[in-house]
């Protein structure tokens, strides 16, 4: 038997109302692992918002602020200037929000606390549509993809753009870290979360969390998606640490984004020829990818 | 105690700084500006203990308030027109949680067209967001009121945010004598903010979690109740500055000249000195007028509007905004607080000053004239407009 390198401790109490086979769920729980229970949590609108349970029900042990969509950020920035006025500081501040509340309507209050270096942890749970409300396109959903918001029809009005690299706009922003991981692959996440906990500033993770209802496909199939997004490349592992890239897991043999695609219903429409423009631009991001990583070593302290 | 002249702006500042805000989150916008410099100077030089940040929008500002406030620290912010009202969603947001934040606004008119001058209808706009509202008439007053703002707000009864409004460039940028109480009386009158419930790791609990409709509804009324219990702490809390300071600025409605008053104006903030000069004017002239100074006005003080009422045989109503399809806001109030009075003298509406237009001693004498006269013309008047042809709205 391997050795246990998460820790045991439940800082999630059972008992939450979220979606069979949620991956959002998970990264929360992962994600209190890593840290600890000396850590405060801001929630926006998402689905966690309502998975913690109505009132007077919580589903966390550590305190948790319910905020307005667009303020994430602000909100961790808030608890964290007023922790720091009362001369606290060894508690953890985290802003957890999903990719429309952070790629899109709170990207304004994220990109301001990232510019001004406050020291909070922010966690972007990434399910690639508002699935809170019912499947509508965010800016994280990807290329391809049907949504309610970018329903088929008989024009083939699905996703015509990629999806917004938050890693990559956090980098810009020259904050300490900036992560992918994702709910198939614990270990890495808590491993980068444990590195990134401490560091001075803006700590950022986009966090790879397969939803079932959203993807159409069937709950027991989270881990197995999240394993073939990794395996195809679609969702890399990575971490961008002071510019510099470090590949953190690399799939043995890469696999054809088909096997990727086929299992969810969202992009059942696509005929060959768009999932073949699929897998270029993912070859292509990969080879970036590796290419940044190779190019900024020498960077590294 | 040491006097110093300042701006108004400097005096919400020094409110703050006297108040031991613990957290400043705030963001630049004209006629406010000024606040923000002034509150970076005293954090950066270290005469203020205090967090600041930086915020990229009032949105983000208030934000950062409410989450701090949560946790358990007194917060500041200022603003003006349009940053309250992009503040709007998180206004509600931050009395919904019950957090006593105590917030500058700098009256000044809404775009389009662009005006930087002074007009309520940014303020006015926000009257339903459960936020008390005090406005202002001298620097002394903002100074007073941020102090007493937080003490009223921070009741455990209460617990609702303030608004201390200033009206710009007449106080925000005009400098006039104002007295820095000491620190340590400040403090004896103003304890540290002790919540009754805040995030804490050792004491986790959630906020403003979804509610269902079984218990919504009481979360609401407890903030109406919180609003109306306020009226009684506002007056209590300036008896006791007035006791401390030996200065009062009344309540919630400062009388001037009412004793014996046939007619009465109500106005609010800088046009209330003007008044007071024309008043005098009038009172040479043996006319007997007197005024009615609205310095609160969430919660509505319709108590003392209908001990007015009982006085005067006629009331005339000053706004400096205008709620587009019927009346200025506090010509509404006062009206709709007279309708359950025994007392009802004539009421009329004149809706003057708008986007800063100066209101001069003479503008204010002609429509006490007005109010004596009992004069018809309709409930509303838009008073001092230039195209004379539009004059009668009603």
């Amino acid at each position: 038997m391997g050795k246990l390198t998460i820790p045991q401790e439940e800082l999630m109490n059972s008992g939450h109302i979220g979606c069979l086979g949620c991956g959002g769920t998970l990264a929360m729980r992962y994600l209190l692992k890593a840290l600890g229970k000396r850590t405060m949590i801001t929630i926006p609108a998402c689905c966690i918002a309502i998975m913690s349970g109505i009132y007077p029900r919580n589903f966390l042990k550590v305190p948790l602020l319910d905020v307005a969509f667009e303020t994430t950020a602000a909100s961790a920035s808030g608890i964290r200037a007023a922790l720091d006025a009362k001369g606290i500081h060894d508690i953890y501040v985290v802003g957890f929000g999903g990719d429309g509340g952070t790629a899109d309507i709170g990207i304004q209050a994220l990109s301001g606390a990232a510019e001004r270096g406050d020291n909070i942890i922010y966690v972007m749970y990434d399910n690639e549509a508002y699935m809170n409300t019912g499947i509508q396109r965010s800016g994280a959903t990807p290329f391809g993809a049907w949504t309610t918001t970018t329903p088929v029809g008989t024009t083939g009005d699905f996703k015509k753009r990629p999806k917004k690299n938050m890693v990559e706009i956090m980098v810009a922003h020259d904050i300490p870290y900036a992560a992918t991981a994702s709910v198939a692959y614990p270990e890495d996440f808590v491993r980068k979360v444990q590195k990134a906990k401490d560091m001075d500033g803006t700590k950022f993770f986009h966090v790879f969390s397969p939803c079932p209802t959203g993807w159409r496909y069937s709950p027991e199939m989270t881990i197995q998606i999240g394993v073939l997004a990794f395996q195809t490349t679609v969702f890399p592992m990575y971490e961008v640490e002071n510019g510099v890239y470090r590949v953190t897991k690399k799939p043995a043999k890469r696999k054809p984004v088909t096997d990727y695609i086929k299992l969810q219903g969202r992009f059942k429409h696509l005929d060959d020829e768009t999932i073949e423009v699929i897998q270029k631009t993912v070859d292509r991001n990969w080879e970036m990818l590796l290419a940044k990583a190779e190019f900024t070593k020498k960077f590294a302290e | 105690m040491p006097m110093d002249v300042m701006t108004g702006n400097s005096a919400q500042a020094y409110g703050a700084k006297l108040a031991r805000a613990e957290v400043v989150a705030a963001y630049p916008i004209t006629p406010q500006t000024t606040v923000v410099e002034k509150l970076a100077d005293l954090v950066a030089s270290g005469e203020m203990k205090a967090q600041f940040i930086k915020v990229e929008s009032e949105h983000s500002a208030m934000a950062a308030c409410i989450a701090a406030s949560a946790t358990g620290a007194r917060a500041y912010t200022a603003t003006a027109a349009h940053g309250l009202a992009l503040m709007h969603e998180m206004l509600i947001w931050a009395a919904g949680s019950r957090l006593p934040i105590v917030m500058g606004n700098i009256n000044r008119a809404m775009a389009p067209p662009w005006s930087v001058w002074a007009d309520y209808q940014d303020s006015i706009a926000e009257r339903d967001t459960g936020w008390m509202q005090f406005y202002c008439q001298s620097s002394q007053e903002v100074l007073d009121t941020v102090i007493q703002a937080y003490k009223v707000a921070e009741n455990h009864d209460i617990l609702i945010p303030a608004m201390v409004m200033e009206d710009a460039f007449y106080l925000s940028h005009t400098f006039e004598p104002v007295d820095v109480p000491p620190q340590k009386d400040v403090d004896d009158f103003l304890p540290p903010y002790d919540p009754p419930i805040k995030l804490d790791v050792d004491n986790p609990v959630g906020l403003c979690a979804l509610v269902p409709p079984d218990h919504y509804m009481e979360f609401r009324f407890k903030i109406a109740k919180a609003m109306e219990d306020s009226r009684k702490v506002i007056q209590e809390v300036d008896e006791e500055w007035e006791k401390k300071f030996g200065r009062s600025h009344g309540g919630l409605v400062e009388r001037y000249r009412m004793e014996d008053a046939d007619a009465a104006i109500i106005a609010a903030g800088t046009m209330s000195s003007t008044a007071r000069v024309a008043i005098d004017n009038m009172r040479d002239k043996g006319k007997k007028v007197g005024l009615a100074r609205l310095r609160v006005f969430r919660p509505f003080p319709y108590e003392e509007i209908r001990q007015i009422a009982k006085e005067v045989d006629s009331i005339g109503v000053l706004d400096r905004s205008y709620t587009f399809g019927h009346g200025g806001a506090f010509y509404t109030e006062t009206a709709g607080a007279l309708y359950q009075a025994p007392e009802q003298p004539h009421v009329k509406n004149y809706v003057i000053g708008i986007g800063g237009r100066d209101i001069p001693p003479k503008d204010i004498e002609e429509i006490l004239e007005k109010v004596l006269t009992k004069e018809d013309g309709g409930e509303v008047e838009w008073f001092g407009l230039r195209t004379s042809g539009s004059k009668e709205v009603n």
